[in-house]
């Protein structure tokens, strides 16, 4: 944990001309960093996103990034026209940057795609349409288009949103993986469950940092409720914490 | 028959017309593809109006007309897309009311003070007659323009056609990718104005693009179709305007419908899946999902 930062925010307050979506909030990613912000929708995770990336500037506070840090993104997936007319080998390759005049791809670019597809285990999607994917298989890709551009660092906004369980778990688990390999790591997500079994640190976050910790210190029902304004219960599982609805814990007759 | 067929190739002004009209063709059919996939159809009609009042106008303000209709195209086309942009409600109403005031603004100063150019008629539907050397090489010079930048810069063209979020923070400059192609598309508009017509040229913008996307899911094969199918159809339309005595444009359109018609009914729903939401951005993945790789 005493990797230096490649971004801090320090006492950031940021808004759209309204009120501010994020007050005071103090953030810092080291460069081993897989951290999980939580919080309901418009709570400031996609702002602060934005702020990390660099494309909105604080009204107050300061955001530091280390000299040449390379920083990756990947947007949500229900952002993307999924019927565009590209297939999943020139989605990838769209990140490289080129100085060439003549726009088809180099045989050295064709085996750097060729190879980041392979080490996501979607090699051999490469010339279906993006159109023909699975969830977990779209967000392979846009992993894969990422990781071209050879980041120290991943945002991604809310990557386990739409998609089932078993997709969950599939793309945390890489996440995991790539996490092992060296890449600092920061997601959004309003969605709890799964979370503390794959990210050491999670920030609860509503406008302001409502807790940062380890999943133990952050799912809890006090900070939870802070957060997302209503109660939730949090059972132990496997010495994991795992939220659950008020109601369902009524109905199953268990103790909160 | 083969007399009456042949006819109009007798006459030089017809042949002029013929390669004037695949080389707007051509660039029309390019341009669309951008135009289309980043839902911009309506931008195009809107401009081919906006460029109408400073064409009547830039003569009256004492400048050559190509320099201030190209002025006044490209100003409004960064009017229109800084409005559009800026997801604003009332964009599409302020586009409207830009394009549309400047288009009554033509009118008004083309019926107040008359043409030195092109009839009124032509440059709102489109003519066959008059096409000189110079609107060759101005249509030649716009081309050879948007092949040039699209070939260049074509990745950078494709990423911040398909995801520009992300390609803003991956070092591609989406506000100058849109700032050329608002160029690109000026330029276009100006150059084919009086082959196509004002009320037209939206047409030709998007036709050839959308019936390419019914036939393919690649987007550099969109690129080349397109271009080919608006060169191909603007030729068959300016023939057909010389036999039919139909303004050029207006032909120019029918054909790129017809063209549309019979392919819509060769690729059934598979085309019409791949051609609807073809600008769409914000729409839940329309997947069909195959095994997850594990």
């Amino acid at each position: 944990m005493t990797a230096p930062p490649l971004v801090s925010l320090s006492h950031v307050t940021f808004g759209y001309g309204g009120a501010p979506v994020l007050r005071d909030v103090d953030h810092v990613v080291a460069a081993n960093a897989f951290t999980g912000i939580v919080g309901p929708s418009g709570s400031g995770k996609t702002s602060l996103l934005r702020l990390l990336l660099g494309t909105e500037k604080p009204q107050r506070g300061t955001v530091t990034r280390a000299p040449g840090v390379a920083v990756s993104y990947v947007p949500q997936l229900e952002t993307v026209n999924w019927n565009f007319p590209v297939t999943v080998g020139e989605c990838v390759l769209m990140a490289r940057k080129t100085r060439r005049l003549l726009p088809w791809a180099t045989q050295e670019e064709k085996t750097e795609v060729a190879e980041v597809l392979e080490r996501l285990g979607i090699a051999e999607l490469r010339s279906r349409h993006i159109r023909e994917l699975s969830g977990g298989q779209q967000q392979r890709m846009f992993i894969a288009r990422a990781l071209l551009r050879r980041p120290q660092l991943l945002l991604m906004d809310e990557p386990t949103s739409g998609v089932d369980v078993a997709t969950r778990h599939e793309v945390l688990h890489l996440l995991d993986e790539l996490n092992q390999g060296g890449l600092a790591i920061l997601l959004t997500t309003h969605d709890l469950n799964g979370m503390a079994a794959h990210l050491p640190h999670l920030v609860a976050l509503n406008t302001r940092v409502i807790a940062s910790g380890s999943p133990q210190d952050v799912i809890v029902p006090d900070v939870l409720e802070r957060t997302f304004g209503a109660r939730m219960e949090v059972l132990q599982h496997l010495g994991m914490p795992v939220v659950v609805d008020s109601s369902s814990v009524g109905q199953l007759g268990v103790a909160g | 028959m083969i007399d009456l067929l042949l006819e109009p190739f007798q006459y030089e002004f017809v042949v002029r017309g013929i390669i004037a009209a695949v080389l707007a063709g051509a660039l029309c059919g390019l341009l669309g593809v951008f135009i289309t996939l980043r839902g911009m159809s309506y931008i195009g009609h809107g401009l081919s109006h906006a460029v109408f009042g400073g064409y009547a106008a830039a003569p009256l303000l004492g400048l050559p007309i190509l320099l201030g209709a190209g002025a006044w195209g490209l100003g409004s086309a960064l009017l229109i897309n800084a409005v559009a942009r800026s997801r604003r409600i009332g964009a599409d109403a302020a586009i409207g009311v830009v394009t549309t005031a400047s288009f009554a603004l033509g009118v008004a100063l083309l019926t107040r003070f008359g043409t030195k150019g092109p009839s009124f008629d032509a440059l709102l539907f489109g003519s066959i007659n008059g096409v000189a050397n110079d609107d060759l090489w101005l249509l030649l010079g716009a081309l050879v323009f948007a092949a040039g930048t699209f070939t260049v810069l074509y990745r950078a063209f494709l990423f911040s056609t398909f995801d520009p979020e992300v390609a803003n923070v991956s070092g591609v400059s989406v506000r100058r990718m849109d700032a050329l192609l608002m160029l690109v598309l000026s330029v276009s508009i100006l150059a084919t104005l009086q082959i196509i017509g004002v009320t037209l040229v939206a047409a030709t913008l998007v036709i050839p693009a959308v019936v390419v996307r019914m036939l393919t899911d690649s987007f550099s094969r969109m690129l080349w179709t397109s271009t080919a199918l608006g060169a191909v159809t603007g030729a068959c339309g300016m023939y057909a305007s010389y036999h039919l005595q139909i303004p050029s444009g207006t032909t120019i359109v029918l054909v790129n419908a017809l063209v549309f018609v019979l392919v819509l009914m060769a690729t059934g729903p598979r085309g019409l899946r791949r051609a609807a939401g073809m600008d769409d951005h914000a729409d839940v993945p329309a997947v069909t999902p195959v095994a997850a790789v594990r």
